[in-house]
């Protein structure tokens, strides 16, 4: 189905390696830049965790509490950014293609919830969905629990990972030629069909950047989260959480002990995304 | 490629003028006071006094920068090289950690001030919602069905170990009291804690703000901030029949004092704290004061109440994390059985 | 931007994904910033002024300037050359890389502080030689830079990579293949290309990094007026019981992000030809 609509994308064939000059240099910098930023600072943590050894490392990261606070950060980070993923594209799709009244100033409040402190974001979420606020207040009734439940961690990971899907999706829709869209209407394709086999497959790659992005930046958040979980053990306490009582007995190794399991969970499921997205993306070109 | 030396030459830069500022200062002393949270207020008026004492006894300025934040998190800031001059925080472990991981101030340095080092005291009260509508009086009406109780979280904060050895040292007190039935108790107390927040002030704002829980466990000072400050006539204070004598330790961080060359005026600002100008500042700001004289005057603001002490009660800080608070200990027991 | 003149039959759908859209955003969006807002206000206007104006508060928002004039400039140029890399030639490991680069945003905050106070703290790889030699990396500003740095680090270069896709790189090559040189191709094509997600890269990352709480208060020691930035100013205010002020500096932050896009929407409708330029240049094979 995909292959029959392939040429009518704007993507370009493949072409043979490396044509264009300063693949060394480019690539060069980029490596140099992300070791010294990236790779040798959190090269620390796995040292440090080193320092545990392989029985005391499976004791910290191995009890219930743990496993139970790991299962909920990447539960609530997958079903966050799930949510941003189609609200995102929505609102993505409402910006780049409607004009409606206010436009400008709503395209320009997307990327507001970066630019507040993450402990404020929590602060308000929280004084919203509490039982006496003006959310919370409505949603007591009908049986409805957000803050200080798993709900509430996952309602502040949508806030502060809302931007990602708008942000990544956009650009894409705004370059995705128009006239493609309007040849398919006028040979008669209905607008879920025009979606589902132009749209959505020349978005499908930013979309998947904007899953990954707002994904990995949930799994770790605490600034906000800290204020609406109620952080109960077993129930609603993060990883996160869990590192900084370990860094508060002063046991450094096992608060990066916890650190280098969350980051390996996470490297390996990012990098089976960007494949699965490389993938796609070459089988998009490859069918040219 | 060409971007790095300039990213160094930036960062040089910066601190180039950072440490030229501190040696261009000349007369004027720096001193570095890392503190926890609920002292903000206090140290605001006491560095006041103390800048204008010390001019007024030697003629040189003092500027006191104020760093403050969760007692462990503060501790922990000074280890990995926080420059402080004196710290002033929540608890002897803390400090204590200056020492045992930081190697920073002597294994003695309690005995280096009068009262264990503790200029002001408070201790651990309930905050109940006016009219106290659940009738709560005392520690055992804390596990009765249906009362919610507020309390941080003693893995993170500070002021929730107090509250947390309070509990228990009240239960083991009572006629046939154990270890056992003390941990039964603050097990049953924790089964009525709906939200753990990190922090003591995060439990304030939970309790005040979000109208969560009925009574709220708090530091003496804070209570009757809340009460004064936040919401007047919307909250109470009930005191217990026994509560725990806290102190918040000072110390003087040995290495960076002489570093800095600042001993001297370091050792003036913490016994400044003894002075009865010290005490007055911090009676005023909901501290126990030490001194009897200025005690006297605060009474009403201070009800006697049985205190027991962490070295009587629990055999000194460091006992008392290992049982309660370290992997494993009485606390994690808790929530092991959900 | 509305060139896509909806048929009259898909007018009822569209108010609908319209509505949606905006309910959605006003939920999630409007609501909390709402009550950021109301609160900043709640004492009138004096009293937020006097917030924004107290020294301590001024010497916050220096900072937090400072430190977003040091860390965009930084992973801007990086973001350009990783995407460029990225998507401009095949090599192996590129899933690899573009993971490596995905990771600072997993990164708990929490360690992305960390690892700096391992490295340069006082037991960390190079402590004892900085305190031997007076220098100060973390509880002073160039910790806060380089947390920042950490954690925007990703921004630039995710943005620009999906745009560069859509791309391709035939225009590149057909410049090459005119006789451009490599740094002429960049300039005159790819970089007309990318300016709208190049723009969208900076703005997101500038916003980030002013807004940063969590690294940068593991690193900054809370030195009042001397290493606090916004966020951490906001804390303070607010666990000093002072609400009010507390989000009049949160606020300021928001408004700050407003001001950066609305420079941007100035650009868009300044020159409008530029866009229909970039879009009609970047989508056609």
């Amino acid at each position: 189905m995909q292959a029959a609509l392939a040429p009518t994308i704007p993507f370009t064939a493949r072409k043979p390696r490396r044509v264009l000059p300063g693949f060394g240099l480019s690539l060069g910098y980029t490596i140099l830049y992300l070791s010294l930023v990236v790779l040798i600072p959190l090269a620390a943590i796995f040292l440090k965790t080193a320092d545990l050894g392989w029985n005391r490392f499976l004791q910290v990261v191995g009890t219930p509490r743990v496993v139970a606070a790991l299962e909920l950060s990447f539960g609530a980070a997958a079903a966050a950014a799930l949510v941003n993923t189609f609200a995102g594209l929505l609102v993505a799709w409402v910006l780049a293609r409607y004009e409606f009244p206010l436009r400008r100033l709503v395209d320009a409040l997307v990327d507001l919830p970066f630019a507040l402190p993450t402990a404020v974001a929590g602060i308000a979420l929280t004084a919203l969905y509490a039982p006496n606020g003006l959310l919370g207040r409505l949603l007591e009734p009908l049986g409805i629990k957000v803050a200080y439940t798993p709900l509430g961690i996952v309602v502040a990971l949508v806030f502060i990972g809302l931007p990602f899907v708008v942000r990544t999706v956009q650009p894409v829709l705004e370059d995705l030629d128009h006239e493609v869209e309007q040849a398919a209407a006028t040979l008669g394709a209905n607008g879920v069909q025009i979606f589902l086999r132009i749209v959505l497959p020349a978005v499908w790659p930013a979309l998947l950047t904007g899953f990954t992005l707002a994904f990995a930046r949930a799994i770790g958040e605490y600034g906000s989260v800290i204020f609406i979980a109620g952080n109960m053990p077993m129930r609603s306490e993060i990883a996160p959480l869990l590192i900084v009582t370990k860094l508060e007995q002063y046991e450094y190794a096992a608060a990066t002990g916890i650190a280098v399991v969350m980051l390996l969970i996470s490297f390996f499921l990012l990098l089976g995304i960007n494949a699965l997205q490389a993938w796609s993306q070459r089988r998009l070109l490859g069918t040219t | 490629m060409t971007f790095l030396p300039l990213r160094r030459l930036l960062l040089l830069l910066t601190l180039a003028t950072m440490t030229t500022a501190a040696v261009a200062a000349g007369k004027t002393v720096t001193l570095l006071n890392v503190s926890y949270d609920p002292t903000r207020e206090f140290y605001d008026a006491f560095n006041a006094a103390f800048a204008t004492d010390w001019k007024r006894r030697t003629g040189g300025s003092v500027i006191i920068n104020q760093s403050h934040g969760g007692s462990g998190k503060q501790a922990r800031a000074i280890i990995d090289g926080l420059e402080a001059d004196v710290a002033t925080l929540a608890l002897g472990y803390d400090v204590d950690a200056l020492s045992v991981q930081g190697h920073l101030i002597a294994a003695d340095w309690q005995k280096k001030l009068p009262y264990n080092s503790t200029p002001y005291t408070s201790t651990i009260v309930f905050l109940v919602r006016t009219g106290n509508p659940k009738g709560i009086r005392d520690w055992g009406d804390l596990i009765k069905p249906g009362v919610a109780v507020i309390t941080p979280n003693p893995k993170t904060s500070g002021g929730a170990r107090w509250n947390y050895l309070a509990a228990w040292a009240w239960a083991k007190s009572r006629p046939g009291g154990s270890d056992a039935t003390a941990e039964a108790f603050v097990k049953a107390l924790y089964r009525n804690v709906p939200v753990l927040d990190s922090g003591a002030r995060g439990s304030t704002m939970t309790f005040v703000e979000r109208g969560i829980g009925d009574v709220l466990l708090a530091w003496e000072n804070e209570a009757l901030l809340a009460v004064r400050e936040l919401g007047a006539g919307k909250f109470q204070i009930v005191i217990p029949s026994q509560s725990i004598l806290a102190e918040p330790p000072v110390t003087i961080v040995d290495r960076f004092v002489d570093k800095h060359g600042t001993r001297a005026v370091a050792e003036a600002y913490l016994r400044f704290l003894y002075a009865p100008e010290g005490q007055l500042l911090a009676a005023q700001h909901y501290f126990r004061p030490r001194d009897v004289a200025v005690g006297a005057k605060y009474t009403g603001q201070f009800p006697t109440v049985k205190l027991v002490t962490i070295d009587q009660a629990f055999g000194g800080w460091r006992a008392a994390q290992a049982a309660h608070f370290a992997d494993g200990g009485s606390f994690d027991r808790i929530y092991e059985a959900y | 931007m509305s060139a896509a003149k909806p048929r009259s039959n898909q007018g009822f759908g569209r108010a609908a994904l319209v509505a949606l859209a905006l309910g959605y955003l006003a939920l999630f969006l409007l609501l909390p910033f709402g009550v950021v807002f109301a609160q900043a206000f709640s004492r009138g206007l004096a009293t937020y002024l006097h917030a924004l104006t107290d020294p301590t508060a001024r010497s916050a928002i220096w900072l937090t300037l400072t430190v977003a004039a040091i860390a965009v400039p930084l992973n801007l140029v990086f973001g350009v050359v990783a995407a460029w890399t990225v998507t401009k030639y095949d090599f192996r490991g590129k899933s690899a890389l573009i993971t490596l680069i995905d990771l600072p945003f997993a990164v708990s905050p929490v360690i992305s502080g960390l690892i700096y106070v391992l490295l340069f703290g006082a037991h960390g790889w190079f402590g004892e030689w900085l305190y031997a030699h007076d220098i100060k990396v973390i509880f002073a500003v160039p910790g806060i830079v380089l947390a920042t740095v950490f954690v925007t680090f990703p921004f630039v270069a995710r943005e620009l990579i999906p745009v560069m896709q859509a791309q391709g790189r035939d225009e590149e090559e057909t410049a090459l293949s005119l006789g451009a040189t490599g740094w002429q191709t960049f300039r005159r094509v790819t970089l007309p290309n990318i300016r709208w997600g190049l723009l969208y890269g900076v703005l997101l990352c500038n916003a980030r990094a002013m807004g940063e709480f969590g690294a940068v208060s593991v690193v900054s020691g809370h030195i009042r007026g001397l290493t606090n930035t916004m966020p951490l100013h906001v804390e303070i205010l607010y666990n000093e019981y002072n609400a009010t002020a507390a989000f009049a500096v949160a606020s300021l932050l928001a408004l700050l992000a407003i001001v950066t896009l609305a420079a941007r929407a100035a650009l868009e409708s300044r020159a409008p030809e530029l866009k229909r330029a970039t879009k009609t240049a970047g989508g056609h094979p």
